[in-house]
Formats: structure tokens, sequence, C-alpha cells
């Protein structure tokens, strides 16, 4: 007998039915943790990655000495805690001779390991050394713009991979309505080497211009660093095609036979099928075809006749009567 | 969405603006200059975003103008696999062969007998089967049955029929793996995960590793797990130990004499003042007395102890250093004294 367990309260439903697999997915959260030995630099930046993604990011204080990303058993713990905090974006950060300001920014799918990047940050500046006006400080919670500049975004594996991942990290919640008076952070990633990517956050100001579109300002306020592509893994190829498939549901089919047209508007068209009027057949047969009637008029043609002419008479002379 | 001419990728959906085609001819050397150089650009890019951004059709709200986004053209992967549909349940089945509609029920009902509003279910409600008080006898009853009995036995079976069907149902589901996200089989003891992924192909050494891993963990130490055909044995599978030459020459110097000197010298004490430490053994002393005479204190006074421990340490000094002379004396007293107070 299989047993069944369910939740016994409805907190812990609602609860479950938050952590289930949905048909269109609401916003990633990211676990932020660090490794046996970590630096002065890479806290800092630890916590304020933390401080940009303060909705939807859970930060870890103790240090984790078994997890090693890119080893084969050393990912068991990191996939047990995204099963536990229901995130699939980490970042974990550590410091060691070799590889100095560690930064492994990864995803999960299913709870399991779906890829990898490892970053080393260099000339880090925190957001407390920028000096602006307070009133334009970007709000937790914004959408922000991205601008990724370089062609080594586009040639170089490993800073292609960087691209994803990073808009994967900040953009937030995929949103249908979006509102214009709530924009005012951008994150600007340049590819200065094949190896090297500058990261910077800026805070908007929107200005007043002639048209419409206001004129855009940039004001450096948040961190800045420099990203050294170190090692990355792809992901298994079955496994992104999977991650990547989309609900039949929603993939828009298209309308057929419908055109837009920019003058008269919507045009559709209807294809009517060739009426052969000669050669239908009509679902009655007429009167005079039926073939009982033309042998029953040719047996007893006048009679019929006269027994009509009778019955017409003797109907006048009732009614006469009656009235 | 749309190429501008300068080039550049927008993505609206995620307001994201990629320049391919910008080429550093030569970096600044101060990176203040060069961070100035990527903002600026990234302003251009930006303002294209804006541009289309603004000229969709946007809805005045309180807060702002709101503008419908269209969706984003870079494709991310999912967290999680795709729900799949749940078959249908067996009375969903037979609803739509019947053409049974679903209705809305009421949550009171008008009740004849006391003519009152009650609830459909729960505490006081319509029609409860426990209440009626007088069964009245049908021509078909046999005499001897208990009305009432057979109503309880009644339900009991509905309520089994209705829970078998729920097992069939969640079967089904599970098959399909459509589970509903709230149930957990725990025969299968796993955390609620959507289907099971495919595992990353892992490379040779990698697995030789894991395998080491598991071997030595066991208790034999992996000596005795069975291999397959053409598996390597473990990289180090011999103790780590180090064997002297049999045959002493005299160019060794001996070694195997040397080693057992060592051992005996350390067995039979040839310099008495290593094996005996003292200092050691007089604070070892001072401290089990200083224990046992604040636990005494404790049992007699606890609010007063707090000072005499304090106090405690500065006697101790001064008897320790007195005591050195004939410590060995007094380390056997302490303990045969230990031993009459047990």
């Amino acid at each position: 007998m299989l047993h069944i367990k369910t939740p016994k309260s409805m907190r812990a439903k609602r609860a479950l039915e938050k952590r289930a697999p949905k048909l269109v997915e609401y916003g990633k959260k990211t676990l932020i943790l660090h490794g046996t030995k970590t630096s002065n630099v890479l806290n800092s930046v630890l916590t304020e990655i933390y401080h940009l993604k303060k909705d939807n990011a859970v930060k870890y204080s103790r240090r984790n000495d078994n997890i090693r990303p890119f080893e084969s058993g050393g990912e068991t713990s990191l996939e047990f805690y995204s099963l536990k905090t229901d995130c699939s974006l980490f970042v974990f950060g550590s410091h060691s001779k070799k590889r100095p300001d560690n930064l492994v920014i990864g995803r999960t799918y299913d709870h399991h390991i779906y890829d990898l990047v490892e970053v080393g940050v260099e000339n880090f500046k925190s957001m407390a050394s920028y000096s602006y006006d307070k009133k334009i400080a970007p709000l937790i919670g914004s959408k922000p713009f991205f601008a990724f500049i370089g062609e080594g975004f586009e040639n170089v594996e490993e800073l292609k991979h960087l691209k994803e991942v990073l808009l994967d990290l900040f953009r937030g919640q995929v949103v249908k309505n979006l509102n214009l008076a709530g924009l005012d952070r951008v994150f600007v990633c340049t590819a200065v080497s094949s190896k090297k990517v500058l990261f910077t956050h800026c805070a908007l100001r929107l200005k007043k211009s002639g048209t419409i579109v206001p004129r855009m300002e940039l004001v450096e306020v948040g961190p800045s660093m420099d990203l050294v592509v170190r090692r990355h893994r792809v992901p298994d190829e079955s496994l992104k095609k999977e991650a990547m498939k989309i609900a039949p549901e929603l993939i828009k089919k298209k309308e057929k036979n419908v055109s837009k047209d920019a003058i008269v508007g919507k045009i559709g068209k209807i294809y009517v099928p060739d009426q052969e009027v000669g050669n239908a057949s009509l679902p009655y047969k007429p009167k005079g075809v039926k073939r009982e009637r033309r042998e029953a008029k040719a047996a007893k043609g006048e009679d019929n006749s006269n027994k009509h002419a009778e019955k017409k008479l003797r109907k006048q002379q009732d009614d006469d009567v009656s009235a | 969405m749309a190429e501008q001419q300068e080039g550049y990728q927008i993505d609206l959906g995620n307001l994201t603006a990629f320049d391919p085609q910008h080429q550093f001819q030569s970096i600044p050397d101060k990176r203040e200059d060069l961070v100035k150089e990527c903002i600026t650009h990234a302003t251009k890019l930006i303002q294209a975003v804006a541009d289309s951004l603004f000229s969709l059709p946007s809805t005045e709200d309180a807060s702002g103008p709101i503008v419908p986004l269209p969706q984003p053209t870079t494709k991310l992967p999912r967290e999680k696999p795709l729900p799949k549909p749940a078959p249908p349940t067996k009375w969903e089945v037979f609803a739509k062969k019947k053409g049974i509609q679903n209705r809305k029920k009421d949550k009171l009902v008008f009740d004849e007998q006391t003519s009152s509003w009650k609830r459909r279910y729960g505490y006081d409600r319509v029609n409860d089967d426990n209440d009626v008080p007088i069964i009245e006898a049908k021509m078909t009853d046999e005499p001897g049955v208990d009305p009432f009995a057979t109503r309880r036995s009644e339900k009991k079976q509905r309520v089994e029929k209705q829970e078998k069907n729920r097992l069939y149902n969640l079967k089904e589901a599970a098959k399909v793996g459509a589970l509903p996200s709230h149930v957990q089989l725990a025969a299968t003891a796993l955390p609620i995960t959507g289907t099971q992924a495919a595992p990353r192909k892992v490379s040779k050494d990698e697995l030789q590793n894991v395998a080491g891993m598991a071997g030595t963990s066991t208790a034999s130490g992996g000596k005795f797990d069975k291999k397959l055909a053409g598996e390597k044995p473990p990289k180090h599978d011999k103790k780590y130990r180090k064997f002297l030459p049999v045959v002493e020459g005299s160019g060794m110097g001996s070694l195997e004499k040397q080693q057992t000197d060592k051992i005996l010298n350390k067995l039979m004490a040839k310099n008495s003042h290593e094996i005996f430490n003292v200092s050691k053994a007089v604070d070892m002393y001072n401290v089990k007395s200083d224990k046992k005479r604040r636990n005494q204190q404790g049992k007699s006074s606890a609010m007063s102890s707090k000072l005499k421990v304090k106090k405690s340490p500065y006697k101790n000094a001064s008897k320790g250093s007195s005591k050195k002379g004939g410590s060995s004396s007094k380390g056997k007293s302490g303990s045969s004294s230990k031993g009459k107070s047990k």
C-alpha cells in the first residue's frame, strides 16, 4: 500500500503550492553564500549583491567547507540548500591563493546544477564610495536596464555564457506591464578584452527633452568591479533542451486567412467553395415529377377534375345555407 | 527587438541593449577614463531602448504611464520543469460522458424539519445521518436487523469507496508524473521535484574519484569490492607503511637498531626527568583540588561561591611552589585520598 503524505494545514499546503513548478514562472530567487575562506573584498561584494537583490535573495553567513561547485561530489550541499530555500540561482564566494576573490555564479534546474560561471573580482568599488544625490538612488525591486557593450559578448563562449547568467541574475521578474515612472537603474557590462568584463551599476536620471522620450542620464552609484572569467561549465545539451521548453499552450497559434492592413485594418479572407447549381439535387421531388401522380392522372384523368368541381359547388351551397 | 541602424540588438522584454560591434581600439590607461567611456556609450544604448519603449501605447495610471511590454527575445532557462497536465479523474470522465455540469452549491440549505437554514456540511448540518431518532420499519425489513447499524455500515462503505477512488486517481496521476503539488508519495522518499532530469555526463577521472571515495568509506576500505571488467585497481590500495631493509648493510647505519633503541628509551626511562613532568603534575593536582573545593562550596552557598572561587588561585600559587619539592609523595597521597573519598 502506498502511503500518501498530504499537508495537514492550509498554510503548509499554500507553501507547497508556492514551490510547485508552474506554467509561467514568477521570478528566480538567489542564494548567496561563501566557502572556507573569504577576503574583505569578497565579503563586501557578496553583501552588495545581496542589497541589490534584497527582495528575492537569501544570504547565508556561515562558511561552507564542503562546497566545491566544480567538483563531482562538492555540489550536493548546494543542491540541498537550493531545495530548502527554493532558490535557483546562487552566488558562491571563496578566496584562495590560486583563485583570489573568486565568485561562482550558478543556476539550477530542478534543484540540480544546470551551469556555472567562475569569475574573479578585481578593482572593486563599493556603493559607499560613490557620492551622489540621494534622490536618484534606485529603489529595491525596480526593473533594470541592461547595456552590453563589446564584440566579446558575441564571439567568446565564456563571455556569452556570462552575459546570459548576468542577465538572469539581475533582471528581476518578467512583467507584462511596466510603469515608466519607475525606471531608475542600469547595469552596464563592457567586454574590455576576451576575458575581462567591466561591470557597473548606474542610476538613471530622466531629463526633459523636446519629445515624449526623455533624455537619459547615467550616474554611477552602485558597485563597480572587473570580472575576469576563469572557468565555466555549460549545461548538458539534453538538459538545456528540456529547460528551454515553453508550454505548448503558450505558443501563439497563427490565425489563418487574417491579415492586417494599415489603411483598412483587419482583413480576413473567406474561401467559398464552388456551388454547382446545375448538378444540385433537391431534397424533395417536385409534385409533377412523382411517378404515381403521373400514372394516376393518366388513368383517371377527367374524373378527377369533375370531382374537384363538384366538391367546390357543394362547399359553396353549404356556406350559403349557413349564412 | 528591432535592429537599429547603429546595429544595436534591443530586447524590449528584458530592457536590454547589446552592441556587438563595438571595439575598444585602445584601452585607456586610467580606469576612470575607461569607465567614463563605457558610461557614455551605455547612455547611447539606453537612449535607443528608451526610444522604442516610450513609443509603445501607454495607459495613464495614478503612479505613472503604464506600458505593455512585449515578450523578451533572449530565452532564459526555466528553473523547474514544465508541469504535466493531470489525467482526468474517474468522476471527470463520467461527468463528461454524461454531460453533467458542475454547479456551485450554497453553503446554507433550508432544513424542512426545523424550518431553519442549516449548513450543508459540518457541525449542525442538514440531513445529518446521526440525528434521526426513529426509523420506521418497512415490509422488506427482516426482524432482528438493526437499521441504525445498517445505516452506519452503508456510510462506511461509501467512505471506503471514495477513498479507493481517490487513491486510484492519485496513482493514475503519479503514473503520468503529474501528481498535485501538495501530495507526496512516501514510498519514494525523494524531495518534491519534477521529472528526474538526466544527470550530466561525468568524465572518467571524476567517476574514478567518486568510486574511490565510495570504496574507502566502506568497512573493509574497498579492498573486497567486486570490480567490473576493465576497472582499474584503486590508486593507493596499499597501506601507508614503510618497511626497513631486511639485510642491514654497514652503509645504512643499522636503521632497525636505531628504531628499537628509540622505543626502548621511551619505555625504560633512561632520563627520568623527561618522563615525569613535575610542574604539569602540580598544575593538575591544583586544578583538581580547586574543582573539589568549588563543588563543596557551591553546595553550601551558591551566592558566595563566586567570590571564593576568585580568591583561590592566589592561595594555590603559594601552595604550589612549596609543594614542588615533595611533589611525588603529595601526588600519591592526593590520589590515595581521592580513592578513599570515592
